[in-house]
């Protein structure tokens, strides 16, 4: 997994509530491996036409979001279905950090496993880094996981939480899986206990 | 004093850092969707701790049309869809892992086929690559959904690192009204909570309504936690739930069976057990519901009349009401039974069971489809059954079509889609703008509701056809 620390740069307004994973990745482009095509695939629906040409006025179609690393959206983002797709749409896209007031618990944990950070502020200070990306448009934001604020295109500065765990994790880029198999001495105890106490669990099916 | 969510959680811990449990994982499912784990797999070499541990099932991508489902895998046009099909058997057979796909009596939507096999049992822990794996927590055990990254860490190691969630019960009382389903009960749990009402939370399911109801109404239930945010969704184990999993193929036997049932009844939440949140629904009050707009909390009774936007104090639902309505192409105000609909989609891992079945071919007797209704039982057993009792001959004499099983036009992966703009009425559990295709319209109800609503070819009152739930 990339490492995360701080990203800055260019913040996209969503200014939408209950944008869901089917939106983000179109339930089409969950065959798609994972690459390059990634970067059209975020949003495809609302971005491009059905003859695949682009909607000029859709947001990130336009400069400066193009290039956009850090959005900020309304409540409810990411919920529906699991599909992982939705965070490669935004990685594909540049996008590494998203903030809200709350987001779907699969894309949340999908985001953390692929070094995209979701943020959740509290509504009034979501709706107030809306208002000002709105108004000075290609505005800049910064999202800096060590000392775990969010600056504002105004300069203010918001704190916001993360897991422990979850915020080591994305520091040091750590892999979960190689992570993981150190308990392997854990993992195995349970399972013995486990085969004991509850055999059938084990039974081939009759 | 625990309650049946902690009692899971608990048993189920393998180490603790900070506030991460790493949890074991009993058994995981997957499907054709799952590709990006494999990949995954290939490129770092991993291998799968536990094959006896995870089951394949083929439903995302399998058609159901019956005539392609008789000229077998190679004969799939579209080449990327005939991939993903043709991927889940390579790698399933390349890991060892147990498939239930084409041409296997078993093959049906994970959520189906799975607890039909006596998969998901009491007290584990199940995950799937699908967010509505929910709905095996009707069996009183911790069934989630998680990405694919997660699905990876699964079958490499048996288990997942969680935060643990809180609590949310969900007391449902009283008697369902005539013509009243578990998906009504459901519908309108999620427009009281609202679909971010449940983020964070595992929530419990309990009251007389849920006490009265089948394993399989059960699952309609816990199916759509996911539609309210919530993490997963429980129902504590009682005689319903032992009759439905006695002598099913993963089911314990014998003394086995006897000392499972004496474990699985300590599960139920403890008198007087503490949860971080209390809801209460009055199951009598709930009629018929019907979704008018783009999400599923975004339903009403069929009585009632299309939200005008203008009228809301709210300036962020207003805005959000207005752009419903505007893809939905609805106006403000008219009756819901007001809206016409091109087609009819009765199936999906909510509402694709044998009683779901039963309930829409009760209906479609009373009259002939005047649009294109399609029935796609949630799995090939379910079909069995369905055509044993004559269900099949009740919608071909009513102008429905009988499919094979799979997820279909649920999430048009395997190429069974709306057009643009063209209007279902379904039983599945997600209205999202494009999810049944790009443009397409989605109106979630009730299995009756949709038989109904081809017979008129608008959105109907069940109740009205005088036809049973
Ligand atoms: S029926 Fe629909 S919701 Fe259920 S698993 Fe299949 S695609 Fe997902």
């Amino acid at each position: 997994m990339e490492a995360f620390t701080t990203w800055s740069g260019i913040a996209v307004p969503f200014d939408e509530t209950n944008v869901d994973t089917n939106q983000l990745c179109p339930t089409r482009f969950n065959k798609v491996p994972w690459g390059p095509r990634f970067a059209k695939i975020l949003l495809h629906d609302r971005r491009f036409n059905a003859d695949d040409s682009e909607k000029p006025d859709y947001i990130l179609n336009q400069e400066p979001y193009r290039r956009a690393v850090i959005a900020v959206a309304g409540r409810n983002f990411g919920v529906g279905s699991s599909r992982e797709t939705a965070v490669l749409g935004l990685m594909g896209f540049g996008i590494r950090s998203v903030i809200a007031p709350n987001f779907g618990d699969i894309f949340y944990n999908n985001s953390l496993k692929n070094g995209v950070l979701p943020v959740r502020l509290p509504t009034a200070i979501v709706d107030l880094l809306l208002r000002q990306l709105l108004a000075q448009r290609g505005a800049q934001m910064r999202v800096d996981l060590p000392s775990q604020t969010v600056t504002g295109p105004d300069g203010a500065t918001h704190p916001f939480d993360i897991a422990p765990l979850s915020k080591k994790r994305l520091l040091l880029g750590l892999d979960e899986i190689a992570h993981t198999q150190e308990y392997g001495g854990e993992i195995k105890r349970f399972e013995e206990r486990q085969a004991k106490d509850y055999p059938w669990l084990g039974a081939a099916p009759t | 004093m625990k309650t049946l969510f902690d009692k899971v959680w608990d048993s189920h811990i393998v180490a603790q850092e900070e506030d991460e449990t790493l949890l074991y994982v009993d058994r995981c499912l997957i499907h054709e969707g799952s590709r990006h784990t494999f990949d995954a797999l290939h490129e770092r070499g991993l291998s799968v701790a536990h094959p006896d541990k995870v089951f394949a099932f083929s439903d995302h991508y399998i058609p159901t049309d019956p005539q392609a489902r008789s000229r077998g895998v190679a004969s799939i046009p579209d080449a990327e869809i005939r991939n993903m099909v043709e991927l889940l058997i390579r790698n399933t057979d390349e890991f060892k892992i147990s498939r239930f796909g084409w041409g296997d009596a078993r093959q049906g939507i994970l959520h189906v086929a799975g607890p039909e096999l006596g998969l998901s049992q009491p007290g584990i822990v199940l995950v799937g690559a699908d967010s509505h794996t929910s709905t095996h927590g009707a069996f009183g055990n911790l069934s989630f959904g998680i990405g694919a990254s997660e699905t990876t860490h699964v079958v490499a190691t048996q288990t997942i690192w969680q935060r643990r969630p809180d609590t949310l019960h969900i007391r449902i009382d009283g008697a369902l009204g005539f013509g009243v389903t578990a998906k009504d009960i459901i519908l309108a749990v999620i427009a009281k909570i609202g679909i971010g009402g449940a983020i964070g939370y595992a929530i419990e399911y309990a009251g007389s309504a849920i006490a009265a109801m089948s394993m399989n109404e059960r699952m309609t239930i816990c199916n759509m936690s996911i539609e309210a945010g919530g993490r997963a969704g429980m129902i504590a184990p009682d005689d319903t739930t032992y009759q439905f999993l006695a002598g099913r193929p993963f089911s314990p036997k014998g003394q086995a069976w006897d000392n499972a049932l004496k474990f699985w009844r300590t599960l139920p939440s403890d008198p007087g057990a503490k949860f971080g949140k209390e809801v209460d629904i009055d199951a009598a009050r709930v009629v018929p519901m019907v979704t008018w707009g783009t999400n599923p909390e975004q339903s009403l009774p069929i009585t009632e009349r299309v939200p005008d936007p203008d009228k809301e104090p709210d300036a962020e639902t207003r805005i959000e009401y207005g752009k419903a309505l505007t893809y939905m192409g609805l106006k403000p105000g008219m009756r819901l039974t007001e809206i016409a609909v091109d087609r009819v989609f009765i199936g999906s891992c909510t509402n694709s069971r044998i009683d779901d079945i039963r309930a829409a071919a009760a209906v479609a007797k009373l009259g002939r489809a005047v649009i294109p209704a399609w029935v796609v039982p949630g799995s090939e057993s379910i079909k069995r059954q369905a055509e044993a009792e004559g269900l099949d001959r009740i919608f071909t004499d009513a102008g429905f079509e009988w499919r094979n099983a799979g997820c279909s036009l649920c999430t048009a992966l395997n190429g069974d889609q709306l057009k643009p703009g063209e209007r279902c009425g379904s039983t599945s559990n997600r209205n999202f703008q494009g999810r049944q295709g790009p443009g397409g319209r989605t109106h979630l109800m009730s299995p009756a509701m949709a038989a109904a609503a081809a017979l008129r070819g608008h959105l109907v009152d069940v109740r009205e056809l005088g036809g049973r739930n």
